[in-house]
């Protein structure tokens, strides 16, 4: 969406560089700082004097290692785009308000509010192997063996999910509902059908919106860590590149390569972050691009 | 060209949960007509344009247009033309596309949408901005686009939303001009709906005056402005004076004479009362006449309180001898504190039901 941006430019005096110095301070102490700290660790490889790329070559050599990036990915991918749909999906059919929204609402945020421990533990009592959903279908005759919902893969993206989707879900709710219903009445008005309302007025509007929630959600599933370990196989199939790091840094003591995996882990981050807005770039071109010249 | 409706009839009632918006709201009315629904926010007008334009169902009742039925429509396929309060345009599309949307939606060739929206450009007096987004157009131009792009489709039947209530003032003249230009040109039917009394009364060729979801009167602009059937419409057409009372003779024609708190008052009335009911006498500000002999009929003195300069005449707020506060618009300049004689000319009195006798008309 456009806004309207103001002429003036801001005026930068000493008054309000004084006011702002606090903040600034304390994004320098806690972000930038460490940040750029770990950039030099990452750097200058224990083994080694001075600068050297040892740590990146290391990790890019190293199977066990780089494997993780695309485990990772396997994780963070399908996961992002599962959570954003089905909370599209939800969101997109509320947003005029529905029949006990509120307490569906916080069913919802409930498991947000709890934490991933608790969650994980619950997942891991619910789900496992001999968890009520197993001995349910069980006793239904539905099952012959246990399924393997806990310790792989599935275990993870379950836990990813339920941390992520209230969420995500919340936010495109706020996101959607704060579309002017009066724009989507006048697409239907002039032939629109639910569908053409939808593609062609609804997601373009709402494509910010969506690529801010692919943005978080993405960056919170590929930094994934305790859900990984509680629910997944932190030494196989979902050792995931934050695991990587954390075992160099707190079992290896080698914060070196601890924070050059970190750096690999912020720029895949990134990338991602990249190829997301570039996306979204595209589809709000496509959904305006209409018949006849523009 | 699509053409315009010949006839519109409905009857709709329409709850939220157990608040009843609109109760029993029915209309019939010829094509080619400008028909406005008038009544305070609240009284269920908006409601009642959305459930003809099929974006909000009815709990109960029908829509007919030229004997067909209609109201289980979806709004797609009614081909009407609706226009916002505020003004709805689709803010990622450029003007063009705007009002090109509903004709590439009915697959139309490229040249033929380019020719109806340049021509409509020029109909709503905007060529050339076609390449602009609608944040970068006032009120006033976005409010033309949303028209050109509800006109481009020839719809058979125009829906206006207070479409010009978040214009300034100077610019809501200018765009009702526009829109009765349009209609008139165009030979449409619309349905306006407002609170504006002024606009209902230059605009339309048939008012419909609503108070809490049901039709209090309908009529002409002039029968409305000059006969209201209820004290509520009197109210809303500028009757800013009202005298209980009771009637005490019925004269020739719709002569009425009636007295109570120490006043006789004669005036006229569309009524049916007998001698001895409790009726409303009403007359608007402005047709009070300052000044005159306290000895005829109708005369009244009074003590000026207040007095407001509006230019051309003053507005005064008054207070009977025998009681009771009185509004004046005259051009007489009254002084506060003055004492002075006030006439209700008789043809200028209306009486009327009490309220909450089901004075409708």
């Amino acid at each position: 969406m456009r806004r309207a941006r103001t002429g003036e430019p801001s005026e930068l005096d000493l008054m309000a560089i004084a006011c702002l110095l606090p903040s600034l301070l304390y994004v320098f102490v806690l972000f930038i700082y460490p940040f750029l700290y770990g950039i030099y660790l990452s750097v200058h490889p224990l083994k080694v004097d001075g600068f050297s790329l040892a740590n990146y070559i290391a990790f890019f050599t190293d199977q066990y290692q780089y494997k993780t990036v695309g485990i990772t990915f396997r994780l963070a991918v399908p996961n992002t785009i599962v959570v954003v749909a089905i909370s599209l999906l939800f969101a997109y059919n509320m947003r005029r308000g529905i029949w006990l929204e509120r307490t569906i609402t916080t069913i919802l945020v409930l498991p947000i509010s709890l934490g991933v421990i608790l969650l994980g533990q619950g997942i891991l009592g619910f789900y496992g192997g001999k968890g009520w959903f197993n001995q349910m279908l069980l006793g239904l005759g539905l099952l012959e063996d246990s399924l393997v919902l806990t310790h792989n893969f599935t275990g993870v993206m379950l836990s990813l999910f339920m941390q992520q989707f209230p969420f995500c879900f919340l936010m495109l709710l706020g996101y959607i509902s704060g579309i002017d219903p009066s724009i989507e009445n006048s697409a239907r008005t002039l032939g629109a059908n639910p569908w053409t309302v939808f593609h062609r007025v609804m997601l373009p509007l709402i494509a910010p919106g969506l690529a801010i929630a692919f943005a978080l959600v993405f960056v919170m599933s590929f930094a994934t860590f305790p859900s990984a370990i509680l629910l997944g196989q932190p030494s196989g199939a979902t050792r995931t590149i934050a695991i990587a790091a954390y075992t160099q840094a707190f079992e290896m003591f080698d914060m070196s390569y601890a924070s050059a995996i970190a750096v690999i882990m912020g720029i895949f981050q990134l990338a991602g972050l990249l190829v997301i807005i570039l996306l979204r770039k595209r589809m709000v071109t496509a959904a305006t691009m209409g018949v006849g010249k523009r | 060209m699509k053409e315009t409706i010949d006839s519109l009839r409905f009857r709709i009632t329409k709850r939220f949960g157990t608040k009843t918006v609109l109760q029993d709201f029915g209309l019939e009315v010829r094509g080619k007509q400008f028909i406005t629904f008038l009544g305070p926010s609240g009284c269920g007008k908006s409601t009642a344009l959305n459930i003809i334009a099929g974006l909000i169902p009815a709990t109960d009742g029908e829509v007919w247009i030229d004997g067909e039925r209609i109201d289980h429509l979806p709004p797609e396929k009614r081909g009407f033309g609706m226009v916002f309060q505020n003004y709805a345009l689709f803010p990622h599309m450029t003007v063009f596309a705007n009002i090109a949307f509903g004709l590439q939606l009915q697959r139309r060739p490229t040249a033929e949408i380019a020719e109806r929206v340049q021509q409509m450009l020029d109909l709503v007096q905007l060529p050339g901005f076609e390449g602009r987004y609608p944040g970068q157009l006032s009120g006033g131009q976005q409010q033309r686009i949303a028209i050109a792009r509800a006109l481009v489709l020839h719809p058979r039947l125009m829906l206006l939303d207070e479409p010009l209530s978040n214009l300034d003032a100077k610019l809501r003249i200018e765009m009702r001009a526009e829109i009765k230009r349009l209609h008139t040109s165009l030979g449409l039917t619309s349905i306006y709906v407002t609170h504006d009394q002024t606009e209902a009364l230059s605009l339309s060729d048939w008012v419909v005056v609503m108070k809490d979801g049901i039709l209090m009167q309908e009529g002409l602009p002039q029968e409305i402005h000059d006969q209201p059937a209820s004290v509520f419409v009197a109210d809303f057409m500028g009757f800013r004076n009202f005298f209980p009372i009771q009637v005490v003779a019925l004269g020739p024609d719709t002569d009425v004479e009636a007295t109570g708190n120490g006043m006789k008052i004669r005036g006229k009335t569309r009524h049916t009362f007998a001698p001895g009911a409790s009726v409303v006498a009403a007359i608007r500000p402005d047709d009070i006449v300052v000044g005159g002999d306290a000895r005829t009929p109708n005369a009244f003195r009074a003590k000026v309180d207040i007095v407001e300069y509006l230019g051309r005449e003053d507005e005064a707020i008054l207070t009977l001898e025998v009681g009771g506060r009185l509004w004046v618009r005259t051009a007489a300049r009254l002084v506060p504190g003055e004492n002075v004689t006030v006439v209700f000319p008789p043809d200028r009195v209306i009486f009327l039901p009490p309220e909450g006798s089901g004075g409708t008309a």
